[in-house]
C-alpha cells in the first residue's frame, strides 16, 4: 500500500459484526476496498464482492506445460538423441512415460502455482508489507475503503463506519 | 451461504410420491427390455445376433499367444480361451449377461450403504441432507444376490472356467494343473458359503442401519448417531474384505488362469464411482420434481468432486494394472490385455478404447472446473457418461472371458440392462417413499444446511 493513498479503516471486534458491516456499508453506496481478518472467515470474499481466483487456470496451465515439456524430454532422449531399448519395449514407450509425465504435471503445477500466488499477493522475499493496523494480526478485524475510489465523501463514510459498528474509526 | 434460512429442520419432512404415473412408465421400460430381450434371444439362437465371423490371421495370432501362455504357466494346460471353446453354446451369452448385470447393479446397491457407513464413519456433516438417497439403494441386494446366487448354482460352469467339468480331476482329459491347485479357495462350496455369509451380512447391517436411522426421524438424540457410527464401521470393515473377496470371486475367477493383486481395488473404485454417478442423477431427479430444495449446489459440488476425483482414482487403477502388465510382459499376465485389444477377431478392442475415453478423459474435461460442478446440466452429462462408460468397464471385465469370440453389443445385451435399470429404478423409488427424504433429526443436518464451500 502506497502511503499517498487516503484510506479509512473501521475496526471491529467480531467477526460476525464485520460481515454484517460489509454489507451495511456497501448498502450506502460506499464500496470497501478490502476486509483484514486473522483468520479466514466463511462468506466475507462474497460480501465484499471479492471477484474469484483465476489461480485455478493457472494451475491448468501449468500442468500442461508440465506435461508437454516432460513428454519432449523423454521423447528427445529416448527417442531421438540416445535410443535405447529397456525391456524390450518400443523406443516410444508410451505406457512407460504416463507415470513419469504424471510427476512432471503435478511438480510444474506446484511451483508454479506457489510462485504465482506469493508474485501476485506481493510475497517475495525480502518484501516487507506493514499491515495496515498491526492488530489484524490478533484480535482485531478491519475494513479499508478507499476514499480516491468513493464518491461518497471522508466524513460520510466516517459516519457509515461508525453506524454499522466500528469500535473505531481510523484514517491512514 | 443465503437462501434456506427458512427451512428449519424441525418443520420439514419430504417425502417422494412414486406416482402410478411413475411406475406406469418404469413398467413400460421393464416391458420394452424384455421384449428386446427375448427378440435378441430368438436372433441368438437363430446365430444371427453374434460377430462370429472368424478373420482367421487375428484369430491364429492371439491363439498362438495364448497357446504360449498356457505353456508357459503349466507346461501344456489347457488354455482358458480353447475352454470357451469347447463348452460354447448360443445360450451362454444370455447367461454372461445376468452375470454382468446382477454384479453391476449390486456394486451400486452395496456402495450406497458403503457411502452412508463411510459419512458416518468420519462423522461427516455435509452429506446428511442428501444421505436418504444412497441409504435406499441396498434394497436392490434383496434382488440381486438371489440372482448371482441361482445363476451362479445353474449356470456358474458357463461363467467360470474353474467349474468345468474334470479341470481338478487328476487323469481327466480335461485336468488344469493351475485350476486345480486353486481348487481349495475356487470351489462351488466355499463360493457358496462366501457369497450367503457376506451377502447376508450386507442385508443385515443395511436392516440395522436403515432401522436406527428411520427411528432417529422419530426420537431424534445423539444416542441414534452414535449406534449408527458403530453400524458403519462394523460395515466399512467387513466391505473392506468382501469387496476384494467378490472382485476376486464374480470377476477375476472368469479368467481362472490369470489373476492380478490390484483386481479387488480396480472393481471397487468402478462401482464406487458409478454409485456417485447414480446418486447424483437420483438427486438432481428429485430436484427436479422440486424435492430436495435444501440440496444446493455445495453438495452437488461435494458430489461432483467425488465424481470427479473417483473417476481419475479409477483411472489410476485401471492404469497402474495395465502398466505393470505391459512393463513386466509375463505371458501369462499379458493375455488378459491381449485378450481385450487384438483377440477375438478385435471385437473388445473399440470397448477397451472407448472405456477409457468416457471414464478418464471427458470426466476429466468436463468436471475439472468449479463452474462445472455446481451447474447441474454438466453434472448430469458427466454422470451418464461414467455410468455407461463403467457398466462397459465391466462388460469387459466379463464378457471376453465367458463369450469370447462370440460377443457383441446386441439387442439381448441392450434388453437385459433395460430390465435390470428398470428394476433397479423401481425398488429404490419404492424404498424411497419409505423414508422422509431428509433425516430431520441428524445432528449435523443444521450444519449441511449451512454447507459453503
Amino acid at each position: 500500500m502506497s502511503s499517498t493513498t487516503n484510506y479509512i479503516l473501521g475496526v471491529y471486534d467480531d467477526e460476525d459484526e464485520v460481515l454484517h458491516a460489509v454489507s451495511a456499508v456497501k448498502a450506502k453506496g460506499i464500496k470497501v476496498e478490502d476486509v483484514y481478518s486473522p483468520f479466514p472467515i466463511h462468506g466475507l470474499d462474497v460480501a465484499v464482492g471479492h471477484e474469484r481466483t483465476r489461480l485455478p487456470i493457472a494451475a491448468f496451465m501449468f500442468g500442461t506445460l508440465g506435461m508437454i515439456c516432460t513428454f519432449s524430454l523423454i521423447s528427445y532422449t529416448m527417442v531421438f538423441d540416445w535410443p535405447m531399448i529397456i525391456g524390450g519395449k518400443d523406443f516410444f514407450a508410451l505406457p512407460n512415460w504416463i507415470p513419469i509425465a504424471f510427476e512432471g504435471t503435478v511438480l510444474f503445477t506446484a511451483f508454479g502455482l506457489v510462485s504465482t500466488f506469493c508474485i501476485s499477493n506481493d510475497l517475495w522475499p525480502g518484501n516487507k508489507t506493514l499491515p495496515l493496523d498491526i492488530r489484524t494480526t490478533d484480535d482485531k478485524f478491519v475494513m479499508a475503503i478507499n476514499v480516491d475510489k468513493n464518491k461518497v465523501s471522508a466524513a460520510d463514510i466516517k459516519k457509515a463506519l461508525k453506524d454499522s459498528g466500528a469500535v473505531e474509526v481510523n484514517v491512514k | 451461504m443465503a437462501g434456506h434460512s427458512h427451512f428449519s429442520p424441525a418443520n420439514v419432512e419430504e417425502h417422494f410420491e412414486f406416482t402410478s404415473e411413475g411406475k406406469k412408465r418404469i413398467i413400460y421400460a421393464f416391458i420394452a427390455g424384455v421384449v428386446a430381450l427375448v427378440i435378441g434371444i430368438y436372433l441368438l439362437s437363430k446365430g444371427e445376433a453374434g460377430g462370429h465371423e472368424v478373420a482367421a490371421a487375428g484369430h491364429d495370432a492371439v491363439k498362438a499367444g495364448h497357446e504360449a501362455a498356457a505353456e508357459h504357466v503349466s507346461g501344456g494346460a489347457v488354455s482358458h480361451q480353447a475352454g470357451v471353446e469347447e463348452h460354447y453354446d448360443w445360450t451362454n451369452r444370455i447367461w454372461a449377461n445376468v452375470w454382468l448385470n446382477a454384479v453391476f447393479f449390486t456394486g451400486i446397491a452395496v456402495v450406497g450403504m458403503f457411502f452412508v457407513s463411510l459419512q458416518y464413519l468420519t462423522k461427516s456433516g455435509w452429506s446428511s441432507v442428501m444421505k436418504r438417497v444412497p441409504e435406499a439403494f441396498p434394497k436392490f441386494l434383496y434382488i440381486s444376490l438371489p440372482i448371482l446366487i441361482l445363476v451362479f448354482f445353474f449356470k456358474g460352469d458357463v461363467i467360470f472356467h474353474w467349474m468345468h467339468h474334470g479341470v481338478t480331476e487328476v487323469g481327466n482329459e480335461n485336468y488344469d494343473k493351475i485350476i486345480a491347485g486353486k481348487s481349495g479357495y475356487l470351489n462351488k462350496n466355499f463360493f457358496l458359503i462366501r457369497l450367503v455369509v457376506f451377502g447376508g451380512l450386507w442385508i443385515l447391517l443395511w436392516k440395522m442401519l436403515r432401522k436406527k436411522s428411520l427411528e432417529e426421524d422419530l426420537n431424534g438424540g445423539t444416542e441414534y448417531f452414535n449406534q449408527l457410527v458403530k453400524i458403519g464401521t462394523a460395515f466399512i470393515v467387513i466391505f473392506g474384505a468382501s469387496s476384494s473377496v467378490f472382485a476376486w470371486d464374480w470377476v477375476m475367477s472368469i479368467d481362472t488362469h490369470w489373476f492380478s493383486t490390484m483386481f479387488g481395488w480396480y472393481m471397487f473404485a468402478s462401482w464406487h464411482v458409478t454409485t456417485y454417478a447414480v446418486i447424483v442423477l437420483a438427486i438432481l431427479y428429485l430436484k427436479d420434481k422440486g424435492l430436495m430444495g435444501y440440496v444446493n449446489e455445495n453438495h452437488l459440488h461435494d458430489l461432483g468432486k467425488f465424481m470427479f476425483a473417483f473417476s481419475i482414482f479409477w483411472t489410476y487403477v485401471w492404469f497402474e494394472q495395465f502398466l505393470l502388465i505391459y512393463y513386466a510382459n509375463l505371458p501369462e499376465e499379458t493375455i488378459y490385455f491381449l485378450e481385450r485389444w487384438e483377440g477375438h477377431n478385435k471385437i473388445y478392442k473399440t470397448s477397451e478404447i472407448l472405456m477409457v475415453i468416457l471414464n478418464f478423459l471427458l470426466p476429466f474435461l468436463v468436471l475439472m472446473t468449479r463452474d462445472a460442478k455446481r451447474t447441474r446440466i454438466f453434472l448430469k452429462i458427466a454422470a451418464f457418461l461414467i455410468i455407461v462408460g463403467h457398466y462397459i468397464d465391466f462388460y469387459q471385465m466379463i464378457m471376453p472371458g465367458v463369450v469370447g469370440k462370440h460377443g457383441g453389443y446386441g439387442l439381448v445385451e441392450f434388453g437385459m440392462v433395460a430390465v435390470f435399470a428398470s428394476a433397479f429404478i423401481y425398488v429404490i423409488s419404492d424404498e424411497l417413499t419409505k423414508a422422509s427424504l431428509v433425516a430431520k433429526n441428524h445432528p449435523f443436518l443444521t450444519e449441511a444446511l449451512h454447507h459453503d464451500i
